[in-house]
């Protein structure tokens, strides 16, 4: 058995930073599916909000400014202490990863650039041309070896260990070993992402499973605001890889199969910089109406950049290029990009407040698995690379408080009983009939097809006895081979489990939540109606499995709900 | 619509854990629809033909640098590559050279984030932080541009012949990560710092054959980096020669 005071699973921006703020005092573990460098923080393009004031146009900027953008783009949902506290640390800890050596793009002046993104009244959003992922997660990545913070990579974690009322820490499987082994301790931190890969069209990476959000779920823990899940307005046809709103930030047009630049019949004043959430309804509008073009990839609506000249397209746009190029055959310099909506982030998740504690003491979670809420019904872009960094760095704090006050010892037969459970489930999985990937298939379809950006209520019944019917078919999933080793069908299979957790909560919520707010846009409930709705939904799971509802306040301290126009 | 055209896939096997069943090549015949890349084709054959088949993946978008191999006798990212690209019908599928193989295509990274760390690849400080960014001109941020772009996956250190033969070099990888921060106008490293990096398993190693600029997918050139660090560590020595620098205590 492993002990640390620790746990630590995800090595993305989240879960490093918890891990470079807790390592000089703590025994901190790591544990992450991939080598923290390959995590999804990497894809991110666009950048990371803060109210610096760098940019000409955005002097007057302030972080009060920065939070009612917030809180307008969440569709009134967020918390408002949560959001007020994020955008106030956004300055931090932009100015900390700088001086940490994150190579942020610069103004003539020297200091950090800052371009205009969606829903924000001021240009705040700092970058690194369109690799701003990269450039932070290397940056903390940097740091954690330079304070030899211990790294298990590779180690998938298989699940919670819950019991007498907190948290004992983690069993996991050492993938190159083969070996599953209880890890000890009376903190756990989950960092553990998003879940894109429940749907068929997602721009997530593949291993954006949401199985961390599924284990916390399974172990008893809240889950909040599901239903409310980000479609990226510009995804590309075919692979669905993201290309970033900084695109259109930098001043890229959408056009439809008449040349039209249609954002003006839906915001006439941001045009193309509306929030993501009204993009993408827009996209999918046109398209739907017969004004979308025709790819054998699919359906499609034209991201045109070519009026920024190759100049700018280089400096500022070359990752999208290269990506367009490499995966299109599209030089944006000379053809426009095909692009559709695709899922791409996750607005809810395990329910935490700002201290990112959860209902289970012992178990924290922080980031894009976290659901505080900073976010609300939609979340504006530059707003999570934020969120990650932000909740990493504040998780700090209420941990060594829990620690300093509560004793360390975990119960070791219950990991041990855990362990040994797991062993009899792989076992079980032997030359079993279902095959995970076409399971998951199954999944990924009935998601994108009936919890898409436009729901109605036929079509989410539907999912969720889809999902049903999958939960049974699970039980008699197998995998070609059972060891342990490398075997990647057989981690898929132990992940699919909780995605078929995690999506059930998706369909049922965006079922019973009877209005449109933000993302969640219902075309037989048009309307957003705080009267009845202005809650968050949380999601628990009862005895016998099934998923347990009840809702809870928003706070709301400056910012009173209005009508959101653009 | 779209059809798949017929291609055959030969992918080296090897299970480190199973070391009395010689290494081999699989053969599997799938239909590949146009415009799939080898990373799509490989997942394809793992989810229906072959659970057991091992590889490394993430992003599936040339970002994250999990999934550079040889295809073809070609290093590159497996996502990145069109099948139809590799011309002709057979797509030969080996791991990373270099590299221990544990099982498949899954190579032992180990050495490589070795070689990484030994370079302190992170930024040094003595100043005191100040209350806001460090002051940098778009011009030295430039500068350190192509080395920041650097994924990490690896296929310079696959491509490299000096690592084929001395696995104690420090590698192209590294070395190009070190020039991103000495290049950097806020690093504050000591000069002497160089040192480590003033032999046969450091900047002395290179052949400067350009097999690690061949194979990167991200246009960094490794090279550049190497012969910059040799140019710093003479410009180094002229100085301490000359009496400008003090020994570092």
């Amino acid at each position: 058995m492993l002990h640390h005071d620790i746990i630590i699973v995800g090595g993305g921006l989240a879960g490093l930073r918890a891990a470079v703020g807790l390592c000089e005092h703590y025994n901190v573990g790591l544990f992450t599916k991939v080598h923290p460098i390959r995590s999804h923080s990497i894809a991110a393009q666009g950048g990371i909000n803060a109210a610096l004031g760098n940019n000409p146009d955005g002097h007057d900027d302030t972080w009060q400014k920065h939070a009612f953008d917030t809180v307008k783009g969440s569709d009134y949902l967020a918390d408002q202490t949560a959001v007020e506290l994020l955008c106030q640390e956004a300055i931090k800890v932009v100015y900390e990863m700088e001086h940490w050596g994150c190579p942020f793009s610069r103004f003539p002046d020297g200091t950090i650039a800052q371009r205009p993104f969606g829903g924000a009244g001021f240009p705040r959003t700092c970058f690194s041309t369109d690799l701003s992922g990269h450039v932070l997660l290397n940056t903390l990545y940097e740091v954690a070896v330079s304070k030899k913070i211990t790294i298990y990579q590779e180690w998938q974690v298989v699940a919670l260990a819950a019991g007498e009322g907190r948290c004992h820490g983690i069993v996991a499987l050492d993938f190159k070993k083969g070996e599953i082994v209880p890890v000890a301790a009376p903190v756990t931190l989950f960092a553990t992402g998003g879940y894109g890969r429940v749907f068929q069209y997602s721009t997530n990476a593949l291993i954006n499973t949401g199985s961390g959000i599924g284990m916390a779920y399974q172990a008893g823990v809240p889950v909040k605001d599901m239903e409310f899940v980000q479609f990226h307005p510009t995804a590309l046809i075919g692979t669905n890889i993201l290309i970033t709103e900084a695109a259109r930030g930098e001043g890229g047009w959408l056009t439809n199969s008449q040349g039209e630049r249609f954002m003006e019949r839906y915001a006439p004043h941001t045009m193309e910089l509306a929030p993501r959430d009204i993009v993408s309804r827009c996209i999918q509008s046109e398209m739907d109406e017969g004004r979308g073009l025709e790819h054998p990839l699919g359906r499609y609506i034209n991201l045109d950049l070519r009026h920024l000249g190759a100049e700018k397209i280089k400096k500022r746009l070359p990752g999208i290029r290269s990506i367009s190029k490499d995966f299109i055959g599209v030089d944006p310099i000379e053809a426009p990009i095909p692009i559709m909506p695709c899922q791409h982030y996750s607005m809810g998740g395990i329910d935490t407040n700002i201290r990112c504690e959860t209902v289970l003491p012992g178990f924290y979670a922080a980031g894009e698995c976290a659901c505080v809420s900073v976010h609300g019904a939609n979340r504006l872009g530059g707003n999570s690379l934020l969120d990650v960094i932000v909740f990493g760095k504040l998780a700090v704090d209420p941990i060594s408080e829990y620690l300093q006050e509560n004793g360390k010892k975990s119960d070791e037969g219950l990991l041990t009983d855990l362990v040994k459970k797991w062993e009899k489930k792989i076992a079980k999985l032997a030359g079993g009939g279902e095959k995970p990937a076409l399971l998951a298939a199954r999944l990924g379809k009935t998601m994108s097809d009936n919890v898409w950006i436009f729901r109605q209520k036929e079509e989410l019944s539907r999912a969720v006895s889809d999902i049903l019917v999958l939960k049974e078919q699970y039980s008699r999933v197998g995998v070609m081979s059972t060891a342990r080793h490398l075997n990647y069908e057989l981690v898929n299979a132990i992940e699919l489990e909780c995605m078929l957790e995690v999506a059930h909560t998706i369909a049922l919520g965006a079922l019973l939540r009877q209005e449109s707010r933000g993302a969640h846009y219902r075309r037989d409930f048009p309307q957003r109606s705080d009267a009845q709705w202005l809650k968050h939904s949380l999601m628990r799971r009862d005895e016998n499995g099934n998923p347990s509802v009840s809702y809870s306040e928003v706070a709301i301290t400056n910012y009173h709900p209005m009508e959101r126009t653009y | 619509m779209t059809t798949p055209d017929a291609y055959t896939f030969k992918i080296f096997r090897f299970d480190a854990r199973n070391k009395e069943e010689a290494p081999r090549f699989d053969t599997y015949c799938v239909g590949i629809l146009p415009g799939l890349t080898v990373l799509s084709a490989l997942l394809q054959i793992r989810d229906e033909v072959d659970g057991t088949l091992a590889f490394r993946y993430s992003c599936r978008s040339a970002v994250c640098g999990s999934c550079a191999m040889v295809m073809n006798g070609r290093i590159e990212l497996a996502c990145r590559t069109q099948v139809a690209s590799l011309g002709g019908d057979t797509i030969v599928i080996e791991p990373l050279p270099n590299l221990e193989i544990i099982k498949d295509l899954v190579v032992d990274l180990t050495p490589f984030w070795t070689m990484y760390e030994k370079v302190q690849p992170w930024l040094v400080r003595r100043s005191p932080a100040p209350a806001k960014e460090i002051p940098q001109s778009e011009g030295e941020r430039d500068r350190i541009d192509q080395f920041v772009n650097c994924i990490l996956c690896a296929a310079c250190y696959g491509a490299c012949p000096v690592l084929g033969r001395d696995p104690e070099y420090l590698g192209p990888a590294a070395l190009a990560k070190l020039e991103r921060f000495v290049l950097d106008s806020r690093d504050e490293r000591p000069p002497g710092f160089l040192e480590t990096i003033n032999d046969e398993k450091g900047v002395w190693g290179c052949d400067t054959l350009l097999k690690c600029i061949e194979a990167c997918p991200k246009d960094v050139r490794p090279t550049d980096g190497i012969v910059g660090l040799r140019k710093s560590l003479l410009k180094y020595k002229f100085r301490k020669l000359a009496g400008g620098i003090e020994d570092e205590a």
